[in-house]
């Protein structure tokens, strides 16, 4: 057997499986959302093939029976949620994370090796099971009601289902490896000698930590919460088991137009709303990223 | 032991330092006592491993001794992190902080313990002319080569005027030239900042030529304290004979003994005579130390199998080193100036005549 | 030594944070209680599957004697193994390319494609796929899944891939060119065999990425194939028994050993890079 010569050819043969499998089936499907989002909906699901930016003016505004539009603040009101809850869980998962992070670069290697394998399992296993088991823990008579009960200090149901918090609790426990883990590649790197440099110059404990550890880590931090932020924003599996499917979320919203709703072109046109926003998460990490180069480059 | 005198600077006293515990425990320090005095530039001298870098992170409150106590200007210290002991370092790799401007690094110090900002701005600009780096104030630590950290990280420790001053191996990672330079301006920087300098090295040439007093360090015990002349002539065991230049060390015993001085004999008919210690007495086997560069080499016309012979000679530029069979199989090592052009004085095979100056040798303490 | 006895030393440790310790340890039970409640409410002896009645096996028979979770396992199955063979085999190449190809115009562009779908979030890759297959009247099943989950999989194949060509050494392929090795003779004795245990890391990682997706599956399954995954969903969503905690316990074991194994895998790899 022999490989083509040339390097270009060689290099072609090698690239253009996998990249005309994602040109064709992920790069044209994207575009194929962008224009449905520009086209009528079929009552019957699917589209009309007629122009209209109707799918984007139902984001603001409804029809009301006069034919006029009034503003209609549900699915401003649903992407703010998607957006506060996304922040929320990137928050929580930042103080959950942040201090194991740190906790593990402190420990021997192979200690850190057993860490990250703990830390790294459960996001292997399946989310939706993962997300599931905390049904069993929140619902009502579930694993913390139950006790209380039967111990006489709980009447009743603490409703922690069908909540806000629940769908927060379900987005952290999602993504908290993805928090934790660049994190801990930055701190890792972190050369333990500016700790002591920094404590000899007078700095306390806090102080180490807002002047030399956390702008150390701060790549990690970014990266980290880019990680969480954007699948947090698009989650359909928390706010959907957690959430009961009152409290929707995009990622929920989206997947009611394509299935019960069948209103392609707004499914489409919240689906695009949504990879602007995930866009502009990855530009401002980018960006970052960019810095950090810059100041690496004088070296 | 009495508490510790207020007029030194550091005071060490019994400090053991074991790192692990159980069978695996290391001990790094083993019941160390040394003073220091205010002004000194003191040195800490040893091969790697033996202790001096912990003796300094001791000092530093980097680490915490496993026993013993640890004196400031008399104030006792072991206890207090690092950051509540008046005390600043100047690391190996200088630790500067890569997302801080030289400014900052230098300030840093000094905004920890809530200066004002003019009052940073005007030492931290004071401290940068110290140490001839004003026109790099805004740079960031990578934009500076190895030299120039080197000078930031001197002036970030210098800037808040710490009461002691500790040096871990600071010129390690220059190259020679620079090296030679920075010892001057160290040593300049301790005179005119008064500063009492304790500096970490494994050079002896660096600890001989900048410091005022050395303690040569082994196995976590300090061996030897003095003046780098008193350490170089008068080297109290054989380790710091060995550690510090180069000697001949010469198994013997004690011939004659007068008073406090003994004659050795040593290989055919060489007569050493050198201080008693340790309470020798004839017949005793003793070990002497001869440098080679204070035996004296002269012609000789005789020709006799008895006399010391030339086994080799090296040519080493400014001398010339020969390799000098004295009889008995003893080979003293013996270095020649090259005060004339050319390949040196004597040849292999060639008979020479050894001379002493009084007080080559000495006596070890074994 | 000094005859007194050593005083007790309050000791300054740098680096270490009052608490967190107990904070990592309430970090990992946060992460692992969870599971342990899952797998424990699968020996639930009641017929509702959030209150505990006491201890029984019985839900595991239930489990395993159902012809639905048969059904939905060996889709499941059929679905990963042919995603994970295409998707390893493209990455494979990918990677070859991408690490070993040297730099040329379109590299980084062509490395953002592959990682692509990485970074799009699954529910805008579900309706957009899910719309491309209806803009061309492609029929819903097994084969719309087969070629979503491919896609959704390279990415995971290459990544450990990669990973092990840039860790090993270029001068073997050179020493292999310089024993008169033409290039398919390089790769098919040098490179290949050196990197397989990449390869064996990035198709279980596929494997596993395929067999637990439940979304993307969602939209474009269609009527008839249902894989585990849409199987526990719909269990969920229909009042619940047991049966449920026990698919996802078994679930969860897959994953476990699928990472542990992969996990060693690539530790072991590491030996060869060769510091």
């Amino acid at each position: 057997m022999n490989l083509p010569r040339s390097i270009a050819a060689r290099r072609a043969l090698g690239l253009a499986p996998a990249l005309i499998t994602v040109a064709i089936f992920m790069v044209l499907p994207m575009l194929i959302l962008l224009v449905f989002s520009f086209l009528e909906a079929d009552p019957y699901g699917g589209v009309e093939p007629r122009f209209s930016v109707e799918a984007y003016i139902q984001l603001l505004y409804e029809i009301d029976f006069d034919d006029a539009l009034v503003f209609n603040p549900i699915y401003l009101g649903i992407i703010w949620r998607s957006i506060f809850l996304a922040l929320v869980a990137t928050v929580g998962c930042l103080i959950l994370g942040f201090p194991v992070a740190y906790f593990i670069t402190r420990q021997d290697p192979r200690m850190q090796n057993l860490m990250l394998y703990l830390i790294t399992l459960p996001f292997w296993t399946n989310q939706l099971v993962r997300v599931y088991s905390w049904i069993l823990i929140l619902a009502k008579d579930g694993v913390i009601e139950q006790p209380l009960k039967a111990v006489g200090i709980l009447d009743g149901s603490l409703g922690m289902m069908y909540s806000n918090g629940a769908i927060a609790i379900g987005l952290v426990y999602s993504y908290l490896p993805l928090m934790v883990l660049p994190i801990y590649a930055s701190l890792e790197k972190l050369d333990f000698r500016l700790i002591e440099a920094a404590h000899d110059l007078y700095a306390d404990r806090m102080k180490v930590m807002r002047e030399i550890i956390t702008p150390l880590a701060m790549p990690g931090i970014i990266a980290g919460c880019i990680l969480v932020f954007v699948p947090s924003l698009g989650a359909f599996i928390a706010p959907d088991l957690l959430g009961g499917g009152k409290k929707l979320m995009l990622g929920s919203l989206i997947h009611l137009q394509f299935a019960s709703s069948r209103n392609w072109p707004f499914g489409s046109a919240i689906a695009i709303c949504l990879l602007m926003l995930v866009m502009v998460a990855l530009m401002v990490q980018a960006r970052s990223a960019a810095k950090r180069r810059a100041m690496e480059a004088g070296r | 032991m009495s508490e510790s005198d207020a007029t030194n600077a550091l005071s060490v006293r019994n400090v053991v330092k074991q790192f692990g515990s159980g069978p695996n425990a290391v001990t790094a320090l083993n019941n160390v006592s040394v003073d220091i005095q205010s002004n000194e530039f003191f040195t800490l001298l040893g091969p790697s491993g033996c202790g001096k870098t912990t003796l300094l992170r001791l000092t530093a409150g980097f680490e915490q001794p496993t026993a013993g106590e640890i004196f400031l200007f008399g104030e006792e210290i072991e206890d207090l992190p690092p950051h509540e002991r008046p005390v600043n370092t100047v690391f190996q790799h200088y630790a500067l902080f890569p997302h801080m401007t030289v400014e900052e690094n230098i300030g840093f110090g000094l905004r920890m313990q809530k200066w004002s900002g003019p009052e940073i701005r005007a030492r931290v600009n004071e401290t940068l002319a110290l140490v001839k780096m004003e026109q790099f104030a805004t740079r960031k630590p990578v934009q500076l080569s190895g030299g120039q950290q080197q000078r930031i990280a001197l002036a970030r420790a210098l800037a808040p005027r710490p009461k002691v001053l500790l040096l871990d191996e600071p010129l390690s990672a220059l190259d020679l030239k620079l090296r030679q330079a920075m010892r001057n301006e160290l040593k300049t920087l301790q005179r005119e900042t008064g500063i009492t300098f304790i500096f970490v090295t494994h050079d002896q040439e660096e600890a001989l030529t900048m410091s005022d007093r050395i303690a040569v360090m082994s196995a976590g015990l300090i061996q030897q304290i003095g003046a780098p002349l008193e350490i170089y002539e008068r080297p109290i065991n054989r380790f710091v004979a060995d550690f510090i230049g180069d000697t001949n060390f010469i198994e013997t015993r004690i011939d004659q003994v007068s008073g406090n001085r003994a004659l050795c004999v040593a290989g055919g008919e060489l007569q050493f005579e050198t201080d008693v210690v340790d309470g020798h007495g004839i017949g005793d086997a003793v070990t002497l130390a001869v440098r080679p560069e204070r035996i004296t080499l002269q012609k000789t016309m005789l020709r006799s199998k008895d006399m010391p012979v030339i086994e080799e000679a090296t040519y080493l530029g400014t001398d010339t080193s020969y390799e000098i069979n004295i009889g008995d199989g003893v080979v003293v090592t013996v270095r020649d100036q090259n005060a004339e052009a050319g390949m040196g004085r004597f040849a292999a095979g060639e008979n020479v005549k050894l001379t002493f100056s009084d007080g080559a040798a000495r006596m070890l303490v074994d | 030594m000094s005859e007194k006895t050593p005083k007790k030393r309050k000791g300054f440790v740098l680096g270490y944070y009052p608490g967190m310790n107990m904070w990592t340890l309430f970090f990992f039970v946060y992460l692992y209680m969870p599971m342990v409640v899952l797998v424990a409410y699968s020996f639930n002896d009641g017929n509702r599957a959030q209150i505990w009645q006491g201890f029984s096996t019985r839900w595991f028979y239930r489990a395993f004697i159902n012809d639905d979770i048969q059904n939905a396992a060996l889709n499941s199955l059929i679905i990963a193994v042919c995603a994970t063979v295409v998707a390893t085999v493209l990455a494979t190449l990918a990677a070859l390319v991408l690490a070993r190809g040297g730099e040329f115009r379109g590299r980084s562009a062509s490395l953002g494609m592959v990682t692509l779908p990485l970074i799009v979030p699954e529910i805008a890759t579900a309706v957009a796929t899910l719309s491309f297959f209806a803009i061309i009247g492609f029929q819903l099943g097994m084969l719309s899944i087969i070629i979503a989950h491919t896609v959704f999989c390279i990415p995971f194949a290459f990544l450990p891939i990669r990973a092990r060509l840039e860790g090993m050494d270029t001068d073997l392929e050179q020493a292999a060119g310089d024993l008169y090795a033409n290039a398919w003779e390089t790769f098919r004795f040098v490179t290949l065999p050196i990197l397989a245990p990449g390869i064996v890391a990035g198709a279980m990682l596929a494997f596993i990425i395929s067999v637990d997706d439940f979304i993307i599956t969602l939209m474009v399954s269609g009527a008839g194939a249902t894989t585990l995954p849409l199987y526990i969903y719909g269990m969920i969503r229909q009042g619940i028994t047991p049966e449920v905690n026990v698919i996802s316990t078994v679930m969860l074991a897959i994953s476990i050993a699928f990472i542990t194994a992969y996990w060693f895998i690539s530790a072991r790899g590491d030996t060869v890079k060769g510091h």
